[in-house]
């Protein structure tokens, strides 16, 4: 072969044009799938925060609309003025402003049920549904998980619960809302603490004496406990299957130490396995019930009304366990309801965008920051526990 | 303890004599799927109180099966049964029924192939298998802490950082820290499932010293794929090939004068 041959041709070209033209074609379409997911991303929430963040925010200081987060939901007025001046404010605002001015013009007068005053009610409803949800379905779940990585025997049946968990986790919410509504809200299997039972529902209620109240069966009821119980329910197969991870990511090294010097196997599993899948454990079920906390069919029979005039423990009767129980079997307020109701429910007027858009912003807050406490938490435990 | 006997904490447990056996596996066959299939036929032999005791032989050979066996950490697989035989471990069958596999894991202790540290404190690792036992004294857990890592030579170069993670240790040390974790709890046998098969020359040759030197205290059996670690450091050897003991001697025999073909085959190389 001529020297000059070898030396002007390159070894290393590409072997044919039409391959890297696929190549980089392949990468393009991956690319813009993703870009596309983004700028959906960024649309939604570019546009919640464009028209939400004007609600909560304000001119003058502090800065912030406290009012919306203060308030309770209440029907707004919208009328104009005899300057033909349109004006819009809560009830509250508005009997004062009679009040003041007895004479003043009000033409076009309208109203607009659960768009006035703020949204404290929802806030503290799906607060109360969260920390409900989160007790049972992180005890129950946790327990679970344990039990069926740890100790249940491999086998069919092993195999048989896992699949119908994973089949739990594929039912439509609104199946959950039923189940709640059946089993939580109408039967009278579950009891309250109460000085007057409701005889015509109660199967049975058993005086609690010295006290003259009752442990009264006749079901919960439309209340924080049913609503919050129906979406425990529906978080448990999410993290009983992110428990069961973190368990398994635990090394069999920790376990096979922990048995070789004598510990028992819940000394085992409580010493040299939970407190490595704990990081595991507690972000993947927050994120579970920041997930269901969003959900709007579970609890629309089984704890939300529309609108409601006092927070739970302002309507609650009696003392010490009887006002708990009160307070627990009270219907309340929440996020994703009251968005439904001020979106899907009313009919769509200008006069409702402020309370729709700063509803979802501040949701979408909420469900953001404690998805952001669950990751932080797991960065300072994975930086503690690492092997 | 001394150098003559081996005996436990507990006033009522059986003394035996060194070079007495202290485990005697009798015609044991075990298996992992329910009887199906024997991975480990017909095994007898007697281990010595007091000695080390090597098994060794190629991959797949049951060798760590017959090692787990012996503290019941075959318990963990549930397909798992003895088919036939006994193992007795003092004098008792460790299969009876009323054994607690708990209770026989305080007498024989385990030092895992992996080093296997916990992700604590180094005075926690070795605490711990007090801590499950219930003993919390702080001045009785401090004192086994230290006769624990000073026995397995730790005890120099951590005394200072007891308190720090027990994963900033190099391997060599972690290792040694499971064998002092192991033998906080004062068993009377320690079985080692291949403790240096994921350590540097250095470090194996600082573990081999430590069980010549632990020989002392405590009955030792080995598994091992290293022979020239075999001779070493033990007293007799059992070589195992596809699940059956081919030959059970003094160490010195097995690798300079192997009554049968196989154990000379596999000792000098010709295949495993």
């Amino acid at each position: 072969m001529p020297e000059s041959k070898t030396v002007s041709k390159n070894p290393f070209r590409a072997s044919s044009r039409k391959q890297k033209v696929k190549d980089g074609l392949g990468v393009g379409v991956f690319a813009i799938f993703t870009y596309i997911i983004m700028a959906c991303a960024v649309v939604i929430i570019g546009k919640i925060t464009l028209d939400g963040l004007p609600v909560i925010l304000k001119s003058e200081a502090p800065f912030i609309n406290t009012e919306f987060f203060t308030k309770k939901t209440m029907t707004l007025n919208q009328f104009d003025t005899a300057e033909g001046e349109m004006v819009r404010m809560d009830n509250d605002d508005f009997y004062a402003f009679r009040e003041k001015n007895p004479d003043a013009v009000i033409n076009n007068h309208k109203t607009f049920s659960y768009a006035g005053g703020g949204i404290i009610g929802p806030i503290v409803g799906t607060f109360m549904l969260v920390i409900v949800c989160m007790i049972v379905s992180l005890f129950v779940g946790i327990s679970a998980a344990i039990y069926l990585n740890e100790y249940a025997r491999k086998g069919k049946t092993l195999n048989a619960i896992r699949l119908s968990i994973m089949n739990l986790a594929g039912v439509p919410s609104i199946v959950y809302g039923l189940f709640g509504a059946a089993f939580f809200v109408h039967s009278p299997f579950f009891p309250v603490f109460t000085n007057t039972p409701d005889w015509e529902k109660a199967l049975f209620a058993m005086p609690l004496w010295p006290t003259d109240g009752y442990l009264s069966f006749q079901g919960w009821g439309e209340s924080l406990l049913a609503g919050g119980l129906t979406l425990a329910v529906m978080a448990l197969p999410v993290i009983i299957a992110a428990c069961e991870e973190s368990l398994k990511a635990v090394p069999k090294g920790f376990r096979e130490a922990s048995l070789a010097l004598g510990a028992t196997k819940w000394q085992c599993i409580r010493t040299a396995v939970l407190p490595y899948a704990a990081p595991g454990i507690l972000t993947a079920s927050v994120l579970g019930i920041t997930r269901v906390a969003g959900e709007t069919a579970p609890i629309m029979f089984t704890a939300a009304v529309a609108g409601k005039d006092k927070l739970p423990w302002e309507d609650a009767q009696g003392t010490g366990l009887y006002w708990i129980s009160d307070m627990m079997t009270q219907s309340v307020q929440a996020l994703p309801y009251h968005i439904y109701v001020v979106t899907g429910k009313l009919p769509d007027d200008p006069a409702l965008k402020n309370m729709q858009y700063g509803s979802v912003f501040v949701f979408l807050l909420l469900v953001i920051s404690i998805a952001m406490v669950s990751v932080f938490l797991r960065a300072r435990f994975r930086k503690k526990l690492k092997w | 303890m001394n150098d003559s006997s081996v005996t436990l904490d507990s006033a009522d447990a059986p003394v035996v004599a060194a070079n007495e056996p202290i485990i005697s596996i009798d015609d044991l066959s075990f298996s992992y799927d329910l009887g199906k299939t024997n991975t480990l036929r017909n095994i007898s032999l007697d281990i010595p109180a007091g000695k080390v005791t090597a098994f060794i032989g190629p991959s797949g050979c049951g060798k760590s099966t017959l090692l787990r066996c012996l503290n019941r950490m075959n318990d963990l697989v549930d397909t798992a049964k003895v088919t036939t035989g006994k193992i007795n471990i003092l004098g008792q069958d460790i299969n009876a029924p009323d054994v607690e596999a708990i209770e026989l894991r305080k007498h024989i202790g385990m030092v895992f192939q992996k080093y296997n540290p916990f992700p604590k404190s180094i005075y926690e690792n070795v605490a711990y298998g007090l801590r499950v036992q219930g003993i919390n004294n702080k001045s009785v857990l401090d004192q086994a802490v230290e006769e624990s890592l000073q026995k397995s030579a730790l005890w120099s170069e951590v005394k200072d950082r007891l308190n720090t993670s027990a994963l900033g240790l190099s391997g060599g040390q972690q290792q040694r820290l499971c064998i002092a974790r192991t033998i906080a709890v004062k068993p009377q046998i320690v079985l080692m499932d291949e403790p240096c098969s994921a350590l540097d020359p250095i470090a194996t040759a600082r573990i081999e010293e430590l069980i010549a030197e632990l020989q002392q205290d405590f009955t030792i059996v080995i598994v091992t794929h290293n022979m020239q670690q075999a001779t070493r450091v033990s007293d007799r050897t059992a070589f195992f090939y596809l699940g059956e003991l081919i030959e059970y001697d003094e160490t010195t025999n097995i690798f300079g004068n192997p009554k049968i073909k196989q154990t000379e085959d596999y000792v000098s190389g010709r295949f495993g």
